[in-house]
């Protein structure tokens, strides 16, 4: 298992790379599409949503800023309840915890349940190099890890893969991880689950040591609770005779009470169900009854960076729903790896500039900007992270970050922008160059947009750094103004032939048909943004894709 | 400096630019009213718990040990020390090892609380629920739950139960949809789950 996110290209390359992966956007939209519904009808089940939004908000304030009040009380309650509690500055300190654990108890293997927080500090790798196998036992990361691949969703971590990818997986790697497959195993999603169960189980009987996470840690009872489906996180909480499980600060809540508002909150906002399957509390160690040797570890690892910042410590909020992921446009089309974290999407995009600090690496860097700040991530989340907000000053604090050197092909574009709009006449003459720039690239624009439009692709020279990552529409090959002009104020229109190609310098009687050759792919006609071309009133602006 | 130390000590040195005073959680989703009780209450919880697809029934008390009798059939059962009914040919649990468990098809055990609006049961592990493995190793789960025990709310569940014991909620069979989002029920835990609901208890 030596998949690993180091060294993943920024995300404009990684995006672009997705974006051509038709299978992979195929596999998403209908991913994103069915949690998308499910969630908004339980949700609008629950008439005091909006309350329990605010309430989730501020209980996760009330927590973060007294955070070290909760931190001691939390420590106080689980070594009250039997539980030995661990602090881990960062992963290297956290995953040599665990080692040691496991070498006290001379075990080669561990069972795990999913767990952002052992993702994010690559424990299986760090026990691989110790000889310890780490086996995920969740059915998305098993599939992720037999198939030594990357996962790419909080919440389903294969959702790029589909059946027929899983069952070669399940056919090819399963032996050599433990029970066989089935040989005669079909694509079909129950037989699938079966031979995992099968695989799985020969390892649940026979662990000494349980690894998890957690979803929430009560601090005025020293209660742990994991939140899940399937059955593994049982398994793994109950049947090992030592649990370690690996808690991040962030998850801290004060009180027993609070758990009302999450345990509403987080099935419907994740999974869109009204409650997941399994919930497991337990505080410390109960004798005669799961695990009799319990660990905490707790972790930093950034965590205390990210509290130090004032617009971004409310990203320390998110319980991990995913919401955020399954409504977000560039997500939908670039996937979860093209974000080179375990954090994708949406909270990733600001979560791991926060916790590794902008400046720190390009490909960190390049997050902040995987947006087009359409606030739909703020909307859906669960406990009023904005989001959009966090992503503008974090871009802030990238440029500062780089300030010192040239100025970018971006600030200088922008510069002259600024200079054409500020003058009528400028703008007049920038448009009549950009009608006619239309009608020269247009021939050799490469890609079509959503709806038909025809776009540039990649501009040689200073112009590449903007269009490297953006899909541009073609300029129009009319202004409005030369428009406006030509047909006296819209009133004395006669020709639509003056764009063949149906480009958006032509009003269409029926703008939503698509009417270039370019590759709209099945998913693409059900898909949101498969709008109808531009109105009258958005030509010559050049605007659109982002 | 331990780790212990220094990490409360980024704690605090983050939250000196902490705004003033104390955050107030505003409660106002406790003003919205219980959408259910009584009859309607419990109605609605079986609702729910079938929408996961698991089975309810529902039986009074002189028609349990019958119904029990009918949800086990001929499989093997076994029971918590604490179960307040029979359960003929089940066997007792007396510290059986997982894969001993493994061999048996059915446990039967009762529950701590039902909650309506989610379809859920909660079980606070005493001695008529049993421990935890208990009721996760077999493959068939059948479960009782008295009328007076469902409650219709979340907030009301977890007033209910006692945090200081470990707790598992349970809302329909083990589940999964991770395989291109079509649910599939059984993956590790109980792939059948059985509500028995005990209505004039
Ligand atoms: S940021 Fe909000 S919506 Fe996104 S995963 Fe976290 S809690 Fe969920």
């Amino acid at each position: 298992m030596t998949a690993t996110f180091v060294g993943m290209p920024v995300f404009p390359t990684a995006a672009r790379a997705a974006l051509a992966d038709t299978q992979l956007r195929r596999n998403l939209a209908h991913a994103t599409s069915t949690i998308r519904a499910k969630r908004l009808s339980v949700v609008s089940e629950v008439e005091e949503w909006e309350d329990l939004r605010l309430a989730g908000a501020a209980i996760k304030d009330q927590a973060l800023l007294d955070l070290d009040q909760h931190l001691l009380r939390l420590e106080e309650r689980l070594t009250a309840n039997g539980a030995i509690v661990h602090w881990a500055r960062d992963a290297a300190e956290a995953c040599a915890i665990v080692a040691q654990v496991a070498r006290d108890h001379e075990v080669d293997e561990v069972v795990k349940v999913k767990s952002m927080a052992t993702a994010e500090i690559e424990l299986n790798e760090r026990l691989a190099e110790h000889g310890i196998a780490a086996w995920e036992t969740d059915l998305a990361e098993l599939i992720v890890q037999l198939g030594d691949d990357l996962p790419s969703h909080i919440l389903v971590p294969a959702i790029h893969r589909n059946r027929a990818e899983i069952r070669e997986i399940f056919l090819t790697r399963m032996a050599g991880a433990g029970k066989a497959a089935p040989a005669d195993l079909t694509d079909d999603p129950p037989e699938l689950a079966a031979a995992a169960r099968q695989h799985l189980r020969e390892k649940f009987l026979r662990a000494k040591v349980g690894i998890s996470g957690a979803n929430f840690a009560v601090a005025d009872t020293g209660t742990l609770v994991v939140v899940e489906s399937e059955g593994n996180g049982r398994m793994c909480l109950t049947l090992p005779e030592v649990l370690v499980s690996v808690v991040g600060i962030e998850k801290v809540l004060p009180t027993w009470t609070d758990l009302e508002v999450f345990l509403q909150t987080l099935p419907r906002s994740s999974t869109g169900e009204r409650m997941n399957p399994y919930t497991s509390t337990w505080s410390g160690v109960t004798p005669g009854d799961g695990p009799q040797e319990v660990h905490v570890v707790l972790l930093d690892n950034g965590r205390t960076r990210a509290l130090a910042d004032e617009v971004g410590r409310q990203a320390l909020r998110c319980i991990r729903c995913s919401a955020c992921l399954n409504v977000c446009p560039v997500y939908e089309r670039t996937g979860g790896h093209a974000y080179g974290s375990v954090y994708p999407g949406p909270i990733g995009a600001i979560l791991n500039p926060l916790l590794r600090g902008p400046g720190s690496g390009d490909q960190v860097d390049s997050l902040p900007y995987a947006s087009t700040l359409c606030g739909a991530c703020f909307e859906a989340c669960p406990v009023r992270i904005d989001i959009p907000t966090v992503l503008v000053d974090l871009r802030a604090q990238v440029v500062d970050a780089h300030r010192g050197g040239v100025p970018s092909a971006q600030s200088v574009a922008m510069k002259g922008a600024a200079w054409t709009f500020g003058s009528g006449a400028r703008l007049r003459a920038a448009t009549r160059a950009s009608g006619l720039l239309g009608d020269v690239v247009r021939r050799f624009g490469r890609r079509s947009l959503p709806g038909g439009r025809s776009a540039l692709g990649r501009l040689p020279g200073p112009g590449a750094a903007w269009s490297g990552a953006r899909d541009m529409p073609t300029p129009p090959s009319e202004s409005f103004r030369a428009w406006w002009r030509r047909t006296a104020g819209g009133t004395s229109e006669t020709s639509g032939a003056r764009d063949p190609e149906g480009g958006p310098g032509t009003p269409r009687p029926n703008p939503g048909t698509p009417t270039t050759t370019g590759d709209r792919s099945p998913d693409q006609s059900a898909d949101p943004s498969g709008r109808p071309a531009a109105g009258p009133l958005d030509r010559g602006v050049g605007g659109g894709a982002l | 400096m331990s780790a212990r130390d220094e990490i409360l000590g980024r704690v605090r040195s983050a939250l000196t630019t902490r705004p003033e005073g104390e955050v107030d959680v505003p409660r106002a989703y406790r003003d919205a009213v219980a959408p259910v009780s009584g009859d309607a209450m419990v109605d609605l919880f079986v609702e729910r718990v079938e929408d996961y697809r698991a089975t309810v029934r529902r039986c009074t008390v002189a028609e349990l040990e019958q119904a029990v009798a009918e949800a086990v059939g001929q499989a093997q059962a076994v029971v918590p020390p604490g179960l307040d009914w029979q359960v003929p040919g089940a066997v007792a649990d007396d510290g059986q090892s997982a894969a001993e468990l493994d061999g048996i098809d059915v446990v039967v055990t009762a529950a701590a609380v039902g909650i309506a609006v989610t379809g859920t049961i909660v079980l606070d592990h005493r001695p008529d629920q049993g421990r935890r493995a208990l009721t996760l190793v077999p493959d068939h789960h059948v479960c009782v739950v008295r009328a007076s025990q469902v409650v219709a709310t979340v907030p009301e569940a977890v007033a209910a139960l006692d945090p200081a014991r470990p707790l598992t909620w349970i809302s329909g069979p083990s589940a999964t949809s991770d395989i291109e989002l079509s649910r599939v029920e059984g993956v590790h835990g109980p792939r059948r789950l059985e509500v028995l609901l005990v209505t004039d208890a």
